[in-house]
């Protein structure tokens, strides 16, 4: 368990995400979590043991080290970074319950080979419809996450530079101590780095979601001016197998109104024939 | 149990690899829950919390040089670690899932047997089909109804037992969510009252509050769900009251599972809320009547019914499929 095996759920999204998308994923792990995990754990690895008060007062570093990094900063961007990729697992559910849905439908009309299973399963949505609403709310959840947990770190650390020393006075330290942070330069510029690919991150979401906005007004545009048959050939395969569908039940409306069929014998006769 | 949480980078795999293998058989809330779970509770677990909780007895200082002092407050603070608490919680609550795969697998096991030996007495059946029979039979997907729907409410009602229980124990033993600085002890061999201080109070404050709403998203999550399942059977018991059940004559005897039919019969069928169709009597060989009746007039649509005339020359081994 690993960040490796959460990165692998995260881009079985990536087939359905735009280019756009597909860049914020490859930013998202090698310049977060993997310099995360390499490099930022073994900076911060040590905050407490080389955090050090003048004063041999017992509790003294404890609580002035709680009192100056409530939270640490490896645990939130630890927290930023699972929370922030959670929103793409909409779009798989999404994707999922299509794929679920032609399924049934393919099975229902009877044609339910495996070779139309597979190719359902390996079929790429295009981003249109309800999946593009889909795509959208995860991308804006995604940026208010992302504001939201810059917006904390700035609340909790005002200054984004780490300083040298604090100067602490709650109980049980005697008066005003000076206390040291160890490895404040090397947090300094980590830290630094780490806001600046969340920025990145970002605008890459902004990019996207005018990047979709735009194709939707496009097609829009495009779809007002042809004729339907065109624009109902240029939507996904799904939406024509489920005209296929209501196509088969307009021209059998009482069929679902049957409890009984029972069939005439001169029928049941012409069936066990065709055995 | 503390042998699997110490290795904690190590068994959360496997035990999430067979939780991943039940959830074809779960609703979509299973599975949403399955990824809440996985997501945002074994995820922090281990990345987060094990971090913050990782010197919890090494920087527990107290304000005395008496030796075994610190050890005993220590320990009559931190009875249970939140830690192990949680570790504990998610093997507890991944554990009831495990009945439902076991359910799955008794299922598919039975009906093999039943295949096999149904291939054995009537030779009709190819290598092919049997194998083709063999292959749905282990891809299908069982719908949850009759046993399989006990077994799985079961689970559910364990899984919030589970999940109440611990919330419930963590609450008691630490005396709400919150972590103090500092503690006073007086417990021997420490001398009158000693202030204790607690390391990184706060961050574990705030990975209490995070890990107890997210046990309590799953707990919300596993009610809906178990509404939903009543809500499905009583659904689907009026719907079946509304459907007359179809006593087969004409030759039949009266069916048991495994009972050979001799001189052709019928069989009532209707589709149900999947892809599969119950009938009242099912045979190993129906499927593939039923694919070409399909195919050759229309498309049936659920609550459909139809009766299926079995072929008179072959006798055919009818077992019971659903109630």
């Amino acid at each position: 368990m690993n960040w490796g095996s959460f990165y692998a759920v995260i881009s079985g999204v990536n087939r359905h995400s735009t280019g756009i998308g597909r860049v914020w994923l490859s930013v998202i792990f090698v310049f977060r979590i993997l310099v995360l995990v390499v490099a930022a754990e073994s900076v911060w690895g040590d905050e407490k043991s080389g955090f050090t008060c003048n004063t041999q007062q017992p509790g003294c570093e404890s609580v002035c080290y709680d009192q100056y990094f409530p939270i640490s900063h490896i645990r939130l961007w630890a927290l930023q970074l699972i929370l922030v990729s959670t929103p793409a697992l909409l779009v798989a559910m999404h994707v999922a319950h299509r794929r679920h849905i032609d399924k049934k439908i393919l099975k229902r009309t009877g044609r339910a080979s495996p070779k139309e299973l597979e190719h359902i399963k390996n079929q790429k949505f295009q981003i249109t419809g309800a999946l593009w609403w889909t795509y959208m709310i995860s991308i804006v959840f995604r940026i208010v996450l992302e504001v939201a947990f810059l917006y904390i770190f700035y609340l909790i650390y005002p200054d984004f530079k780490m300083v040298r020393l604090v100067k602490c006075d709650s109980f049980p330290c005697p008066n005003t101590v000076d206390c040291f942070v160890s490895r404040p330069t090397e947090k300094t510029i980590f830290t630094v780095f780490m806001l600046a690919v969340s920025g990145v991150c970002v605008l890459l979401n902004l990019a996207e979601v005018a990047y979709l906005i735009g194709r939707a007004c496009k097609r829009c545009s495009r779809g007002s001016e042809e004729e339907s048959q065109v624009a109902w050939i240029s939507r996904g395969l799904s939406s024509y197998r489920q005209n296929e569908i209501n196509q088969l039940i307009a021209d059998h409306p009482l069929k679902s109104k049957f409890t009984v069929t029972k069939k005439s014998p001169s029928e049941k006769v012409e069936r066990c024939s065709a055995f | 149990m503390s042998l699997l949480c110490y290795h904690t980078r190590m068994s959360w795999p496997l035990l999430y690899a067979q939780l991943f293998a039940v959830n074809r058989h779960s609703t979509s809330l299973g599975k949403v829950w399955l990824s809440v779970l996985f997501i945002f509770r074994v995820m922090v677990l281990v990345v987060a919390a094990e971090s913050v909780w990782g010197d919890e007895q090494s920087d527990f200082t107290c304000n005395t040089l008496q030796p075994g002092c610190e050890n005993v407050c220590y320990d009559q603070f931190f009875p249970v670690s939140h830690i192990r608490l949680w570790c504990l919680q998610l093997v507890f609550v991944s554990t009831p899932t495990l009945l439902v795969a076991m359910h799955v697998a008794y299922r598919n096991h039975s009906d093999k047997k039943r295949l096999l030996q149904g291939s054995g007495r009537s030779g009709f059946l190819s290598n092919k089909s049997q194998e083709e029979e063999l292959e749905t039979l282990k891809t299908r997907r069982l719908p949850i109804a009759g046993a399989l729907w006990w077994t799985y409410a079961c689970s559910l009602v364990f899984r919030l037992l589970f999940e109440g229980g611990f919330m419930y124990a963590l609450y008691v033993v630490y005396d709400g969510f919150q972590m103090p600085r500092l503690v006073q002890c007086d417990q021997w061999p420490c001398p009158n009252m000693v202030d204790c201080f607690i390391s990184r109070p706060t961050e574990k404050t705030v990975f209490t509050v995070f890990m107890a709403t997210a046990s309590s998203i799953c707990i919300v999550l596993n009610m809906a769900e178990l509404a939903y399942l009543v809500a499905k059977a009583v659904t689907r018991g009026f719907r079946n009251s509304s459907l007359s059940r179809f006593e087969p004559t004409r030759g039949t005897q009266k069916k048991e599972r495994g009972t050979e039919v001799r001189g052709g019969g019928e069989a009532r069928c209707w589709l149900g809320d999947d892809i599969d169709f119950s009938c009242d009597f099912w045979s190993m060989d129906l499927k593939p009547i039923i694919q070409h009746f399909r195919k050759s007039s229309f498309p049936l649509f659920f609550n459909d019914s139809f009766i299926i005339l079995l072929p008179a020359q072959n006798p055919v081994q009818l077992f019971e499929y659903l109630q």
